[in-house]
């Protein structure tokens, strides 16, 4: 018997080495089960987002809360007509031009916007973040470092002003800062054309699609008019956080 | 055996040569960007109110250039390297092999055109935009079949085992590219991902961690077991252990993802699943690190005078070190401190800059001196260079272990009266001394970087010249 013929170790593992098809195909297998196992429950399984959660809506009935997960829109309604802890709703126009911004300048490379559920963080930051209040968001911007603060609750924690001081020269407000400077936000006008075709594709989108009238869409030009990008982000980050009312006592963790 | 030696066999080296230049070249520019966004951090005030240098889109280039410039440039230079001798056979086609090699580079190209200018699609290590994804599948996928019809026509009876770890990453980072990249666009230079929210975030990081898992471990364990036992010169040490680390790995390294999501909206029975089977992976990580070191036994006097071998070692005391981290952080105790912290980053260099960086910097030398038929111009610039960089990566995590520790501490930390002791900016302040350290870190491993620049083009300018002189002879 040649050192060729001689079996190392199982036969099927002496099978798979010999054969380069049938190494792919396990292979190719192999790496597939858990992407299935650990993803694709996420897109069925009721408990993942707060809205559909069985448990959730126990709990609140419990605690005799009636809040709005989901923003509840009547027939008629504008974006406009939503107020604070009506739910989460899609963003409207110039938001969703200063999250455009937001994602360009990689703000998420160093500003969280996922609170956890610890003391500290409430104290910090706020209530912890749930599922559905980034049901809107293609893509996700929980980030994963914290050079700056977590910005997931900063919406109406500082007044506009304070934001346009900051964001133009972060240093001029807060010494210690080592954000870059975005003055130079102010020198572009926001492109209402831009703004009405993402609203489009926000419209598309295969998964949870933004619930978006042509009229929200034919109201973006109007929205946006003589607006700069340094405005839009502003917007922005005014409006993260506040979109569902939370209740002392209700677990909205599953 | 016996056959193989007989018969002169002629490989398709030249693709492998030019990959191995521009990985070296690579190496040089994506740790140079990590120095300079590592000192924007330190002092911001290097953004110098620039948009295309603000720390927010040259970070993407950063992570881009030493991910897919040079560690896809390693990984094509040392695939098609090893699929040929291993199998003692050309490659399958040495025209789609160039054409992998002017692809990568016009990606890499695009790359450091679209994301200074604020072209991403906004997810971490996948932020080229969708005409460049494109592109990236057509020259990944051209890269996989050149590899595995090149297994397929081996003349050797089995497939040797940095083949099967090169084949997994193959058909693993096809998967992730295709379904995390899947987007919708507006424009030729903006798309949104058709995933949101918890789902997204899931798919996310099942792409960032097996990109970290397929891309930067499988691979480069496929070079490891190449060219430690050839380095060497003795076999592998274990070959029934070899085959335990790589079913272990290939299966099990995917479920790791949810662990960068402990503690966040996404549902707790994935974080956890990621977590336990975390844990599980050290066992096959140590002992493939284990299989690795092994290789060395009756050998260890070499490392007194072989400094390639020394990079080789040293890149598996590191591969050990950060697969035994890693599982560390994913428990969800101390996951709870060393999220969003500098920590994640000293441990993603630990990996990088120890164990992906220097097993390639290894082989790389290793390849220089097969591939051009000499010695390396200067043996100890290669010692100097090797010192460099371990110093260098050891300054730049001890720094992140501490500001990320720290960071986790005073973030959590409550005064006697019940409140936080600390506001956020007292953190970040608390940060600079660190931020420096790390930056200068970086700059020494740089400087090796430029010293192996520097040594390899002066041997194969060496070597060009001795061929220059001996060309008639030994043409004839």
């Amino acid at each position: 018997m040649s050192n060729h013929d001689k079996i190392y170790s199982t036969r099927l593992q002496d099978k798979l080495e010999r054969s380069t098809v049938l190494l792919f195909v396990v292979a190719a297998l192999a790496v597939a089960v858990a992407g299935i196992v650990e993803i694709v429950p996420l897109f069925y399984i009721d408990s993942t987002m707060t809205h559909l959660s069985p448990n959730v809506k126990d709990s609140q009935k419990k605690a005799g809360d009636t809040a709005p997960i989901v923003w509840n829109r009547k027939l008629g309604q504008t974006l406009d007509d939503w107020k604070p802890g009506d739910g989460v709703r899609p963003y409207k126009p110039l938001e969703l031009a200063g999250r455009e911004v937001y994602i360009r300048e990689g703000c998420y490379l160093c500003h969280s916007q996922m609170i956890r559920p610890f003391r500290d963080e409430k104290d910090r930051y706020g209530h912890y973040s749930v599922s559905s209040e980034s049901m809107y968001d293609h893509p996700f911007q929980w980030g994963s470092k914290r050079t700056g603060p977590d910005l997931a609750r900063v919406g109406g924690k500082y007044s506009d002003e304070w934001h346009r001081r900051h964001l133009r020269y972060p240093r001029e407000v807060v010494p210690e800062s080592v954000m870059p400077n975005f003055f130079w936000l102010e020198n572009t006008k926001v492109d209402a054309g831009n703004v009405a075709d993402t609203m489009k594709v926000m419209r598309k989108m295969p998964f949870y699609p933004s619930p978006y009238t042509d009229a929200d869409i034919a109201s973006a030009k109007g929205a946006v008019e003589g607006k700069t990008e340094l405005d839009a982000v502003i917007a922005y980050l005014q409006g993260l956080g506040n979109h569902i009312k939370f209740t002392e006592g209700v677990n909205y963790r599953d | 055996m016996e056959a193989t030696q007989a018969i002169p066999v002629k490989y398709d080296m030249d693709v492998v040569r030019w990959f191995t230049i521009m990985a070296v070249i690579y190496l040089v520019v994506g740790t140079l960007l990590g120095v300079y966004i590592a000192s924007e951090l330190a002092w911001p005030f290097l953004n110098f109110d620039i948009p295309y240098i603000t720390f927010g889109r040259l970070r993407p280039l950063h992570t881009n250039a030493v991910i897919f410039a040079f560690g896809g440039c390693t990984l094509m230079a040392t695939g098609y390297y090893m699929v040929q001798r291993t199998g003692a056979t050309k490659l399958w086609s040495n025209g789609l092999a160039w054409f992998t090699f002017w692809g990568w580079n016009l990606i890499i190209v695009l790359a450091v055109i679209t994301l200074p200018l604020g072209m991403t699609q906004g997810k971490e290590y996948a932020e080229l935009e969708w005409p460049i994804d494109l592109l990236i599948a057509v020259v990944w996928l051209a890269f996989g079949f050149n590899h595995i019809m090149t297994v397929a026509i081996r003349k050797s009876s089995h497939i040797y085992v940095s083949n099967w770890f090169t084949m997994s990453m193959i058909i693993m980072i096809t998967y992730l590219h295709v379904v995390n990249s899947l987007a919708i666009p507006v424009s030729l230079t903006k798309s949104y991902s058709i995933y949101s929210g918890v789902q997204d975030a899931m798919i996310q990081w099942w792409w960032g961690h097996n990109a970290v898992g397929f891309y930067l471990t499988a691979g480069f364990l496929g070079i490891m077991y190449y060219f430690v036992p050839k380095q060497a010169n003795r076999p592998v040490f274990s070959y029934r252990l070899s085959v335990l680390h790589f079913w272990a790995l290939t299966f099990g390294y995917v479920w790791l993802g949810a662990h960068h999501l402990q503690y966040t909206a996404l549902p707790d029975w994935t974080g956890s699943l990621g977590a336990a089977i975390s844990l599980a992976m050290i066992i096959p990580s140590w002992g493939g690190a284990m299989n690795g070191m092994m290789t060395l036994s009756g050998a260890w006097d070499r490392l007194r005078t072989d400094y390639i071998l020394r990079f080789l070692v040293v890149s598996l005391a590191f591969y050990a070190m950060s697969t035994f981290e890693g599982p560390v952080m994913s428990i969800k105790t101390v996951n709870a401190l060393s999220h969003y912290t500098d920590w994640t980053i000293g441990h993603v260099h630990s990996g990088a800059l120890g164990w992906v960086a220097m097993v390639s910097m290894g082989a790389i030398y290793h390849m220089v001196k097969k591939l051009w038929h000499t010695e390396m111009y200067s043996d100890s610039l290669v010692n100097v260079h090797f010192w460099l960089a371990t110093i260098g990566a050891v300054i730049y995590v001890v720094a992140m272990w501490v500001s990320g520790i720290m960071q986790g501490l005073m973030w959590r930390d409550y005064d006697e009266y019940g409140a936080l002791t600390y506001t956020f900016v007292e953190s970040v302040s608390a940060m600079h001394p660190y931020y420096a350290m790390r930056a200068i870190g970086g700059v020494i491993y740089n400087l090796g970087a430029w010293i192996m620049l520097y040594n390899v083009v002066m041997t194969v300018r060496q070597a060009s010249a001795a061929r220059g002189t001996n060309a008639v002879p030994a043409k004839a």
